[in-house]
């Protein structure tokens, strides 16, 4: 028995001693050849980025692989800190920042914006003259969430996960709200809209708890690439390209 | 090596991030919650349930024979358990208890405190049957050498039938704790963050499933191991007076 302890404990200090080396090691040389689009991104937000083994996928990922076809040049992704992704555009470290990156008059100070290609809404579902009648109420009441969706994601880091009850699907979480087991519940703007019709008594708050404007950044002299980019993205939207690609990552349940 | 590093860095990335393997450890102690919970109410219903149909079983005759309202009270009491164990037997746990939650206890938003009352009464009945037929399994002869000593029916029950009876079913009943532990996994369905949320909840921020399910099969299995030694020392100390 204490044998096996210890030698467990050996095999243990050794991954990780190993996974120390591994996560100091290894940053990779930039390649010199012309006609490379570097995007920067913080692989960290799925469904729009992640890792998906080595290699960075998500929405951003395909949206921006699709833009560097169009442009006839090679995508190269940059996983960074999310915060250092703007400083390294203004520095011309990175040509773009893709990032799940919601455009705020802040950040319009500091870098210049593509047109929006994907739109996010998160709405609040309430009990008609519950306790919950504005998003400033919801802070320390019981949230009912979808597992894993963005609304689950945000109220879990906003609110705290022990106040935010995750169901199998979004009609238990309705249901749940109803019994009054969950003060609100945070949901998609589309299916939430049908489960108000479904259900009296309920209703959706007006303001929405979140709009997610996603579009890529650039150098505030880059205006070159930002018109390329809004071309080429104009043109992706219109054939349904990038539609597309938001449809395989966010199914429409 | 490619391999490793890159598992480790997954690990890492997976349970060490924001902290996330608190949500296992949070997990973890809501499975326990409601597996020992379940376990105790599973085990009273048991032995209230075994206790009804078994003095129904052996007494029906003599009490029927003596006449009173005896009879016709554990007649009732009978029927009750039998349409109990009817009921809980022939519908899957998920949907007890998402009847459970959603119905009879709608006005309550303790999940945990749902899943242990709908979990004990569903082992209860489990539990009900095993005891019984422990109970019947104990030959006849013992009954009567008991009341042969002098001892009434609930004093031989109590000295002689349920100690034996008790050694007889520990395996059985060890099996009936497994499937409970195993069967609380389906508590997510009612808003419990359990193991098997947990780990649900981790693959679908991190997209990555491969390790935190098996992380999840793993820390069930020791537990599940852990439970049959426990009840392997326990068998073992019951025996020495075997010879």
């Amino acid at each position: 028995m204490k044998k096996s302890v210890k030698i467990l404990s050996v095999i243990l200090a050794l991954v990780i001693v190993l996974g120390c080396f591994a996560a100091c090691g290894g940053s990779e040389e930039p390649k010199d050849e012309k006609k490379v689009l570097t995007m920067a991104t913080n692989a960290e937000f799925p469904p729009y980025e992640f890792y998906e083994g080595e290699t960075v996928v998500g929405i951003d990922a395909e949206v921006a692989a699709l833009i560097a076809e169009k442009l006839g040049m090679e995508l190269k992704i940059e996983d960074v800190a999310f915060d250092s992704i703007i400083p390294g555009v203004q520095a011309g470290k990175y040509d773009m920042g893709m990032a799940g990156m919601t455009v705020t008059e802040d950040r319009l100070k500091d870098v210049n914006f593509s047109d929006s290609y994907a739109t996010g809404v998160q709405v609040v579902i309430v009990k008609e003259g519950g306790s919950i009648a504005s998003l400033d109420d919801i802070a320390g009441k019981k949230i009912g969430v979808q597992t894993s969706t963005t609304g689950d994601i945000y109220a879990s880091d906003e609110f705290g996960e022990e106040n935010v009850i995750k169901y199998e699907n979004g009609a238990l979480a309705v249901e749940a709200l109803k019994n009054g087991k969950v003060d609100c519940v945070i949901i998609d703007n589309e299916p939430a809209k049908s489960y108000v019709a479904a259900n009296e008594g309920l209703v959706i708050l007006e303001t929405e708890y979140a709009i997610e404007d996603y579009a890529i950044c650039f150098a505030k002299e880059n205006t070159e690439l930002q018109e390329q980019v809004n071309t080429a993205l104009k043109e992706l939207i219109a054939d349904g390209s990038v539609q597309r690609v938001v449809d395989k990552y966010i199914s429409a349940e | 090596m490619e391999w490793l590093t890159e598992l480790i860095a997954d690990i890492q990335f997976v349970f060490f991030e924001k902290d996330r393997y608190m949500q296992l450890v949070n997990g973890l102690l809501n499975t326990l919650k409601i597996t020992a919970g379940a376990l105790v109410i599973g085990v009273v219903i048991g032995i209230l349930i075994a206790a009804i149909r078994t003095s129904f079983d052996k007494n029906k005759e003599s009490m029927k024979l003596r006449g009173g309202v005896g009879y016709y009270i554990l007649a009732i009491l009978n029927g009750i358990c039998k349409v109990y164990l009817t009921i809980v037997r022939g519908t899957p746990v998920v949907v007890q208890l998402m009847i459970a939650y959603f119905v009879i206890f709608a006005s309550s938003d303790d999940g945990v405190m749902v899943g242990i009352i709908a979990f004990g009464f569903n082992s209860g009945a489990y539990v009900a049957e095993i005891f019984r037929a422990g109970i019947m399994s104990i030959d006849h002869g013992q009954f009567e050498a008991g009341r042969s000593l002098g001892f009434n029916y609930f004093q031989t029950m109590r000295f002689i039938v349920i100690p034996q009876m008790f050694k007889a079913v520990l395996p059985t009943l060890c099996n009936e704790f497994i499937a409970l532990l195993k069967e609380t996994s389906v508590a997510g369905y009612v808003g419990v963050i359990d193991l098997t949320k947990a780990g649900n909840v981790i693959a679908g921020r991190t997209f990555i499933y491969f390790i935190p399910l098996i992380t999840v099969a793993l820390i069930y299995l020791v537990m599940v191991m852990i439970l049959s030694w426990l009840v392997g020392i326990l068998e073992r100390r019951l025996r020495k007076s075997d010879r």
